[in-house]
């Protein structure tokens, strides 16, 4: 039953993926990435990780999602142009992409005995679980974490004010 | 007890069905009572011809809205005109299934006042209702009309910033029950009636506040329906909108309105729970022991609606700037201070 739905999920998510690639106008684009977020949300789910899958559909598909739908509106942003984009990019790019796949391919095969340990379904982190660890034992680094974001968001609107 | 697979499909999927039927049949009721209601506070009737008491009027809206001509126009971006108002109404009906209106009573392993009991219950909720946004954009993107898209565009930003007090109003009673799951929620309030309410008992009243205010901007009703503005942007986002498909919306309008009820219900009024607690003795047999608290519940639920129809009749819309200066500088921080104080007296009793 979970791998059922593992598969159905991993290759929606993919194929929204691959259609945000290659959808020429951005709003499609934007749904795409939209169905890729919550398909990563049931993933979580399928793992056990419950207050994550649903703060990711809250956070990711509800709320920063929108904020880009907005944007796009906003611009009216027409169809994208195609170029045959630059010349370093198929030269460095494709055989970069190919050597970092093969080391990662490498890596995860040669240690596949200790990794394969998870499986679906077989746990279940709770809301109170999560909080624990996260306001206990990793206190400090979410405290900083947090302030790191307030300061991003100050840096941006002394970025957008500037002018007056 | 092991049930049967198919014992449980099939007793699950006639509870969707009931459940769905019952949300359409009030969704349309609210509509009449809205119309007699907002009718009698201008000092008029409201409908009165069809049937006794205009009580059949429903029934001839739909009929109405199903046999009119579906108009696509011209400039439409086809494919989001027409999924926009699936999106609304499907997220605006989904959250329902997470609401229990009655006590926790099992038949053959199916719980019957509820569809699906899950730990995040509430955040089930939350997120379906943050997804049912891109109903509103899209449609208003969509119909390549300025109205619709100024519309729209309202619409974004109006929820985005009124989700965050939403959510941060919940969080005192969420600490204080210590779990996403509603019946726990509810059945913490239900141990002595009114007394032991969230919000009552659990000193709430502040989140409650805050909780409607957000969930009227939410559900883009008065005095917060800037994104359908009549005297601004003609109808707003369903400006182009004909037919089914603006039926679509507005039943998503009121079952959003039922949804957001049902929340404020179970989370400050005790949901199902009886507002006497166990003062009087059990009377009736099973099947009245079973309806009573979907009958309180029913009675609360139409008390919120009540209360938005009330406001709708009564209060002027506000200014666009207003409406995001309240909700950021004023809704935000007073949910905040409410979490602040409601976690030192947590801590407070617990040392």
């Amino acid at each position: 039953m979970h791998l059922v739905l593992f598969f159905i999920f991993g290759g929606l998510c993919v194929a929204g993926a691959l259609n945000l690639l290659f959808q020429r106008h951005p709003i499609n684009s934007a749904l795409s990435l939209i169905v890729v977020m919550s398909t990563l949300a049931v993933l979580y789910l399928l793992l056990g990780a419950e207050f994550l899958a649903a703060a990711q559909v809250i956070v990711y598909s509800g709320a920063i999602m929108v904020l880009f739908t907005f944007v796009i509106m906003l611009l009216n942003a027409g169809r994208e142009e195609r170029t045959h984009g630059s010349k370093a990019a198929y030269a460095i790019g494709i055989p970069g992409a190919a050597a970092l796949f093969a080391a990662l391919a490498y890596i995860v095969l040669s240690n596949g005995k200790h990794l394969s340990s998870a499986r679906l379904g077989d746990y279940l982190v709770t809301t109170g679980d999560l909080s624990r660890v996260l306001f206990r034992d990793l206190l400090l680094p979410f405290e900083v974490t947090s302030v790191l974001i307030l300061v991003a968001i100050l840096g941006a609107v002394a970025l957008a004010r500037r002018e007056h | 007890m092991e049930v049967s697979f198919w014992i449980f499909l099939l007793l699950s999927v006639l509870k969707v069905i009931v459940v769905t039927v019952l949300l359409l049949m009030s969704v349309a009721y609210t509509v009449l009572l809205e119309r007699k209601v907002v009718g009698r506070i201008q000092n008029r009737w409201g409908p009165t011809r069809v049937g006794p008491f205009g009580l059949l009027q429903p029934l001839a809206d739909g009929a109405k809205l199903f046999l009119k001509e579906d108009l696509l126009p011209t400039g439409v971006y086809r494919p989001l005109f027409i999924l926009a108002p699936i999106i609304a109404l499907s997220c605006a009906l989904m959250s329902i299934s997470m609401v229990p209106f009655g006590a926790d009573i099992h038949y053959r392993g199916v719980d019957l006042f509820q569809i699906s009991d899950v730990n995040i219950g509430l955040l089930i909720i939350l997120g379906i209702t943050s997804v049912g946004v891109y109903g509103v954009a899209l449609s208003g993107w969509s119909s390549n009309n300025k109205y619709s898209l100024l519309g729209a565009l309202r619409a974004s930003a109006q929820v985005i910033s009124y989700e965050l007090a939403l959510a941060l109003s919940l969080v005192g009673v969420i600490l204080l029950s210590q779990s996403f799951r509603l019946r726990d929620i509810v059945d913490l309030q239900a141990r002595h009636g009114l007394l032991t309410w969230n919000f009552f008992g659990g000193l709430q009243f502040v989140a409650f506040f805050v909780y409607i205010m957000a969930a009227f901007a939410e559900t883009n009703r008065t005095p917060f329906d800037l994104p359908e503005a009549e005297s601004e942007l003609t109808a707003g986002y369903h400006t182009e909108y004909s037919s089914m498909k603006f039926a679509m919306f507005f039943m998503a309008e009121y079952a959003n309105m039922i949804t957001v009820g049902c929340v404020a219900t179970l989370l400050f009024f005790g949901g199902w729970s009886s507002p006497f607690g166990h003062l009087f003795p059990a009377f009736g047999g099973v099947v009245v022991q079973a309806l009573l608290p979907v009958f309180w519940f029913v009675v609360k639920v139409f008390c919120f609606l009540f209360l938005y129809i009330w406001v709708r009749g009564t209060l002027p819309r506000f200014r666009y700037d207003q409406l995001m200066g309240f909700g950021w500088k004023y809704l935000m921080p007073l949910a905040i201070a409410n979490i602040i104080v409601t976690s030192l007296w947590l801590a407070y009793h617990a040392a």
